[in-house]
């Protein structure tokens, strides 16, 4: 066992040392902060277009006056449009607003004009519409005798509220269900890529001993299981040094984005106009207090450890597999590509069924993907976020520990047949052969 | 004698076809041991079970006196045929990865890489990645991470192939001085001038059976013809004894076959009466290669 240690040190000490790890490892984070800068960048960039419009309020409706916008100013006009336009470009203005007479108060369409030379742009359209919006809502609400109060009440907002049958049961809101399968639909595609990423690595590591020559050396020294497994540990600590310097690097690059961009521009949904719609920015907060909250009451004790099993077991399943794989290929990569379709297909599909499990987490398709051993990795740490029965999890856990272990043997013994082979093609029939073959 | 490494009836099968066929030997302690066969006569098969790569389906296997067991890689040190070392890693880093997996500890496996790496005046590629060295420089590297852990037993798998005279020469000095110091030597190879300049025992392996193993000297003795040649000065030809048969008779030169009961001091004493100025009189013994072609090929029309 102490040198299995020696390979697994070695393992994780020349991976954890070369540059391109260490390049891959801090660049990951910064560019998903550089990421993150640019989108909020490219979503507060507001046009620099300052647009004086004249505003013709036939009606009278405007009382109220318009409010402005950030690069767009509103002047109310007591010349006509024919005059305006006649000398527009003395005027000095970029567009003419004319507001008709409101004719019927129960007219749900109302039609404005605006006169420019071009069109107006979107952010110029959405700012007119929402403001006039306002103002013809309020003056309805004078013109039709309505109190505030009970036009406010009319527009109601609906919210579901998800009870369990049985009293005391799990008390869910629609919310916990929306962050339940955002948190699931993130930690499924973690160990997606986890799997891929790692297994992959584990795979080459396996051929470039045998490609280097070094394997019949090592052979001579140490246990072919022995190697293998020193292997798999070894890239799974490397593995899980990466995933947890991004894990702190990146909630944490991006909080930093966010308070230097925040003090620099306000979150941009605040001050877009219709973009926000009816929410209004104290609503957002409450919502997002809300959200918060909820992230809160998820149930983090059991998701935390569980995603760490599941991580182990996922990992050492494909893995031990990739090396198998790896040990049966040449000098020849892409000639032992086609032998790694077997173990990515079941990968992909275990993705397709978390994104349907996320959504219908308790469909029979995803119980039975989150027993299968196979899917089991990627689709269950997706459903833990839900209340899902307590069995379900048991059966899980049990049978993937049980089949991460039979993998591993079992990869362990077409290892050792596949990497003392040189110069044979290898097929799936072979695979099995080797399985039986004594030492 | 006592022997480092004895098989008794070793029998591996691959496939239903038997690549060990019962193959027993034995290796005296502190001898370079030649294990010979053409191409796929089951030497590596041998070399993999001794080195406890794989298992023997049946048979003994001693090693110094004790079975063969999961202990045993730590006194044995290998270099196969097809050498390897990781490309990315230093020299040092990886001669002590090496070594530790051997079983030493750090301070003896420093202690012992430093010792080698000055005698072959190495010291300054400690911290060159291997892939930076030429092929020669990496056969060093190599043979270091196979005896830096002083095994009892070294096997060498076609060690001279792919270099040049000067490290051949390094490399046959650093085998010799090995077995001054006690350790025993396998040597594996089709080259038969280096079994006979080197191997003071030999086996000789073919279709997976031993068919023909002891010293040299004993074998070379075993497989003499009786054959001797004359050299000597002068204008006239020398004149035969009647019972010899003459295989080829050149101006000073003579060579012949002497009948099984033979005496060569006879035959000696019969040139010595002419009027020839002797200057050679020596046996003709078949070379190892000739027994090796002759016995491998005897072998296969056995099996026929």
């Amino acid at each position: 066992m102490d040198k299995m240690w020696l390979i697994v040190k070695r393992e994780y000490l020349t991976r954890v040392t070369r540059r391109s790890f260490i390049i891959a490892t801090l660049l990951t984070p910064l560019a998903f902060a550089l990421f993150f800068v640019v989108v909020s960048l490219i979503f507060s960039y507001q046009s620099d277009d300052k647009k004086k419009i004249a505003v013709i309020d036939e009606g009278s409706i405007l009382s109220g006056g318009l409010k402005d916008g950030k690069n767009v100013f509103f002047k109310f006009e007591k010349r006509s449009l024919e005059t305006l336009r006649k000398d527009f470009k003395a005027t000095g203005y970029d567009a003419i607003l004319v507001v008709p007479k409101i004719k019927d108060l129960l007219s749900k369409t109302e039609t404005i004009f605006y006169y420019s030379d071009g069109q107006p742009s979107l952010d110029v359209e959405l700012l007119v519409s929402d403001r006039i919006h306002d103002a013809i809502r309020d003056y309805k609400i004078t013109k039709l005798n309505i109190e505030r109060k009970q036009f406010d009440a009319i527009n109601t907002k609906v919210e579901l509220e998800p009870e369990p049958i049985k009293k005391g049961g799990n008390d869910a809101t629609l919310l916990t269900s929306a962050i339940a399968a955002g948190i699931g639909g993130i930690m499924g595609f973690i160990m997606y890529m986890t799997v891929f990423i790692y297994g992959m690595m584990v795979m080459r590591s396996v051929m470039e001993e045998k490609t280097n020559r070094i394997v019949e050396v090592m052979m001579s020294t140490v246990r072919p299981f022995q190697l293998m497994l020193g292997k798999i540990i070894g890239v799974g600590f490397v593995g899980l040094t990466q995933v947890a310097i991004w894990a702190i690097m990146i909630p944490l690059l991006l909080t930093i984005v966010q308070m230097v961009m925040g003090i620099d521009a306000p979150p941009p949904q605040m001050q877009m106009p219709g973009q926000a719609g009816n929410v209004n920015p104290d609503d957002m907060r409450s919502m997002m207090s809300l959200a918060m909250n909820e992230i809160g009451h998820i149930n983090w004790v059991l998701i935390v450890p569980m995603f760490v099993i599941y991580f182990l077991g996922g990992y050492f399943l494909y893995s031990s597999l990739f090396a198998a794989v790896g040990s049966a290929m040449g000098d020849d990569l892409g000639e032992g590509q086609a032998l790694t379709i077997p173990i990515t297909i079941p990968v992909i599909l275990a993705l397709y069924i978390m994104m349907q499990a996320v959504q219908a987490p308790n469909s029979s398709l995803a119980v039975f993907a989150s027993i299968f051993p196979l899917f089991s990795p990627i689709v269950m740490p997706a459903r833990l976020a839900f209340a899902i029965p307590a069995w379900q999890i048991v059966v899980s856990v049990i049978v993937l520990i049980a089949t991460s272990i039979f993998f591993v043997w079992l990869s362990g013994r077409i290892y050792r047949v596949g990497i003392l082979l040189y110069g044979k093609k290898v097929n799936l029939a072979e695979f099995v052969r080797w399985i039986f073959v004594k030492d | 004698m006592e022997h480092i490494l004895s098989l008794k009836d070793v029998v591996k099968t691959y496939d239903k076809k038997m690549a060990v066929d019962h193959v027993s030997f034995d290796v005296p302690k502190g001898s370079i041991f030649g294990l010979l066969g053409p191409n796929g006569a089951g030497k590596t098969s041998l070399i993999r079970i001794i080195t406890t790569i794989t298992r023997a389906d049946t048979g003994q296997i001693l090693l110094d006196g004790e079975p063969l067991n999961s202990r045993h890689p730590e006194q044995i040190g290998y270099m196969p045929e097809e050498r390897g070392l990781y490309k990315k890693m230093k020299v040092g880093e990886q001669l002590i990865y090496l070594g530790r997996l051997k079983g030493l500890d750090m301070a003896e496996t420093k202690k012992s890489i430093r010792y080698w790496m000055e005698k072959f005046e190495i010291t300054d590629w400690w911290n060159k990645k291997v892939e930076e060295l030429s092929k020669g420089m990496q056969q060093k590297v190599q043979f270091i991470a196979t005896v830096l852990h002083d095994p009892k037993l070294l096997i060498l798998d076609e060690p001279f192939t792919g270099l040049d005279p000067i490290n051949s020469n390094l490399l046959k000095a650093e085998i010799e001085e090995l077995k001054q110091k006690g350790t025993s030597i396998i040597f594996s190879t089709h080259r038969m001038e280096q079994v006979e300049e080197i191997c003071d025992n030999i086996v000789l392996i073919n279709q997976g059976k031993n068919i023909l193993d002891g010293s040299v000297a004993a074998i070379k003795d075993q497989y003499k013809l009786n054959r001797f040649e004359l050299q000597y000065a002068g204008d006239k030809e020398v004149t035969l004894p009647e019972k010899v048969e003459v295989i080829s008779h050149k101006a000073g030169s003579v060579m012949v076959q002497l009948a099984d009961d033979g005496n060569s001091n006879d035959l000696l004493r019969h040139f010595l009466d002419q009027q020839v100025k002797i200057t050679n009189f020596h046996e003709i013994l078949p070379s190892i290669n000739e027994i090796f072609i002759k016995q491998v090929e005897d072998s296969n029309s056995e099996v026929k």
